[in-house]
Formats: C-alpha cells, sequence, structure tokens
C-alpha cells in the first residue's frame, strides 16, 4: 500500500506537466512563451517573501543560539514530568512549528539516540508528520502578499500547534 | 507578528546576556539570515517553475475547468469564492500537493492560491477569513504518508518503519479538525 502511494506521488508531477503542456498545445497556447512569462512573476514574489523570511529566521536562529529555547525546553520538560512523556518529545513539540531543518535534523538524532523503534523516537515521528512548521508558512503566505494586519491569525495557529501536539502524543499513546 | 517577533528577540537577548551566550546569540542571528537567503534562493528556483506552469494553465483555460470540477468541495469551506475562481484550482492542487508530501510543489502552490485569494480581497492589507482557512489547513499539514520520517526510521533499521503511517494520519486529521474549529470559535468570539 505504502509502496503504492510512494510511486503515485512520484508520478504525480511529471504527469501533471505532461497533461498542462498537451492541453495548452490542444488549446493553441504557446507553451514556452506562457511558461516563461508566468516564471517571470517568480523573483518578484520570492523578493517580497524575503524580508519576512529573514526576520523570523533571525529571530528563531537567536532564540536557539541564546540558551533560552534548552531553558523552556527543561521548564516545560519539568512542567510535565509527571505525565510520563521522553524529553525529547518536548524538544520536538517546541523546535517543529519554528524550524524545519532544525526538526529533522533533531529527529534523525533522536532516533539514532533512544533507538528507531524506543517510545521517544515513535512519538516524535507522529509529531514530525503530523505538526508543520507554523512560522514558515505565516511568513511565506503573508510575505507572498504583503498581509500587515493578519487579525487572530497567530493566535490561532499557536493554540491550533498545542492542541495539534496534545493529539500527536496521545494518538502515539494508543497505537504504537 | 509583531508581539511574536518582539518577545522571541528581547527574551533571546535577555538570556543571551545572563547565560553568557553574547557570542553563540550574535554568530545565530547572522546564521538566520543565512539560512533565509538559502530558503529564498531554493523558493526561487520551485516558485518560478510553478508560476510557469500554472501561467500555462491560466492561458489554456484550464484553471477554470479544474475550479470548476473542485468547486462542490472548496466552496464546502470557503465560502466567499465567486463561481469558477481561479483561487479555486490553486487551493486544490496545493491540497492536492500536501496529501501526496509534494513540499517543493506545494509552497509555490500555496503561495499562488494566496495571490488568487488577494484578487478578492477588498483591504489588500489586511486578511480575510478565506485566507486564514488556507493557511490553517496549511499548518495542519494533511498528509497521507510520511515518506521522510519513515524514510528516516527505515535508514536506522526500524522494525515496521511504516507503522507509524496510520496514527500519523489519525493524528494530522484530527489536528486539522481542531485547528479549523479553533478558528471558527475565534470568529464567533470576536463578533
Amino acid at each position: 500500500m505504502i509502496k503504492y502511494i510512494d510511486y503515485v506521488s512520484l508520478l504525480i508531477i511529471p504527469i501533471f506537466i505532461l497533461f498542462t503542456l498537451l492541453y495548452g498545445s490542444v488549446h493553441k497556447v504557446r507553451v514556452y512563451d506562457s511558461f516563461v512569462a508566468g516564471a517571470k512573476e517568480g523573483p518578484k514574489i520570492v523578493l517580497n517573501i524575503f524580508p519576512y523570511l529573514l526576520a523570523i529566521f533571525v529571530a528563531i536562529k537567536g532564540f536557539q543560539g541564546s540558551g533560552a529555547f534548552d531553558y523552556l525546553r527543561d521548564g516545560f520538560y519539568r512542567l510535565f514530568a509527571a505525565l510520563d512523556i521522553p524529553i525529547e518529545v518536548i524538544s520536538m513539540a517546541i523546535i517543529k512549528p519554528l524550524s524545519g531543518s532544525a526538526s529533522t535534523a533533531l529527529f534523525t538524532d533522536i532516533v539514532k539516540g533512544a533507538g528507531p523503534d524506543s517510545v521517544a523516537a515513535k512519538m516524535t515521528a507522529v509529531i514530525m508528520g503530523s505538526a508543520e512548521t507554523t512560522f514558515y508558512v505565516l511568513a511565506v503566505y503573508l510575505g507572498a502578499v504583503n498581509i500587515k494586519n493578519s487579525r487572530y491569525l497567530v493566535p490561532v495557529c499557536l493554540i491550533a500547534d498545542v492542541f495539534g501536539i496534545v493529539v500527536a502524543v496521545a494518538v502515539a499513546r494508543v497505537f504504537l | 507578528m509583531n508581539w511574536v517577533w518582539l518577545i522571541l528577540l528581547s527574551v533571546s537577548v535577555v538570556f543571551a546576556i545572563i547565560t553568557g551566550n553574547l557570542d553563540a546569540f550574535t554568530k545565530a542571528i547572522f546564521d538566520g539570515a543565512k539560512s533565509a537567503v538559502e530558503v529564498s534562493l531554493f523558493l526561487l528556483g520551485i516558485v518560478s517553475i510553478w508560476m510557469g506552469i500554472t501561467k500555462i494553465l491560466e492561458d489554456s483555460g484550464l484553471i477554470h475547468r479544474i475550479a470548476h470540477l473542485f468547486r462542490p468541495l472548496i466552496s464546502s469551506l470557503f465560502r466567499n469564492i465567486p463561481g469558477d475562481h481561479p483561487a479555486i484550482s490553486a487551493i486544490t492542487l496545493n491540497v492536492l500537493a500536501n496529501l501526496f508530501g509534494l513540499g517543493n510543489a506545494a509552497t509555490p502552490l500555496g503561495i499562488k492560491a494566496m495571490q488568487e485569494l488577494s484578487t478578492l480581497n477588498p483591504d489588500k492589507e489586511t486578511i480575510t477569513f478565506e485566507m486564514m482557512i488556507f493557511i490553517v489547513i496549511n499548518t495542519a499539514s494533511i498528509q497521507l504518508i510520511p515518506f521522510t520520517v519513515i524514510g528516516i526510521l527505515a535508514g536506522s533499521g526500524a522494525l515496521n518503519p511504516a507503522a507509524i503511517a496510520l496514527p500519523t494520519l489519525i493524528a494530522t486529521v484530527i489536528s486539522a479538525f481542531v485547528a479549523l474549529l479553533i478558528l471558527f470559535l475565534f470568529r464567533r468570539g470576536l463578533k
């Protein structure tokens, strides 16, 4: 089943591109000129997003580098020590919304350190797969259209992230 | 976002002074700037490719046909998008890319969706509720199979790396519903 879905997901983009080209050609679109005209928009969009990404990456890296991240993690760990949740899970819960590359690196470390069949590895695996790098998504999508007033979106996303972690830990407990 | 940024940075500076990590903090800030440049360069490539491909979709009229096909599904959640609007196609393609774990396509198509939603926005600087639904769905990241995670587990010799697939899917679907529920509760609460 998984192999089948893996194959389909490898197939999707090539087939989609082929279909778009053929459909365009049948409908008398000069596909090369269209593609170039569309791609011209790319640099403008990314240039728009760049300052938003810069602001958020600088803040997140600084937060990690200053040692504040470790304090936050240890604080949460003490808070949840009674619930029998491995410290690796707390680290993942805090790092996942902040940084995609850092959470992948952390996950690889956990799998190596605690073993791939440990509770810590399984719980963090579910968090890895079910949570998203919220701040990156916010920076990119809000930056792309220059939104200055995001109303209540940020609190909604942060509260949803907390619930997401709770759900992931609970589901991992029940199923793994 | 203003508050989040302010708190993250001020707390970091205070901590860096207290713990004597000033050196590491300053280095980390410039590391962050470097990451922003690297990620932007990466985005420049994939966003341009998908802007090119979606332009062909627009010029051939396919974008309206996709919108027409998926309108019943998308409009049940996004109520204020007029019929067969390109935003419907962009949202559909983004959701499909997310489902199949195609990150390189999902982000550019999501940017496209935000731009299309922005054309429906009377006040360009203030987010619409449709945009909020879209971003919340994206931060919930519904994915059929978490290939990266399974790959890492398999690489280090897990007994049954694929065993996490179903729990992950269940967790991600529940948290997506919870996230949408929180969004709708906020809207009701602030009215």
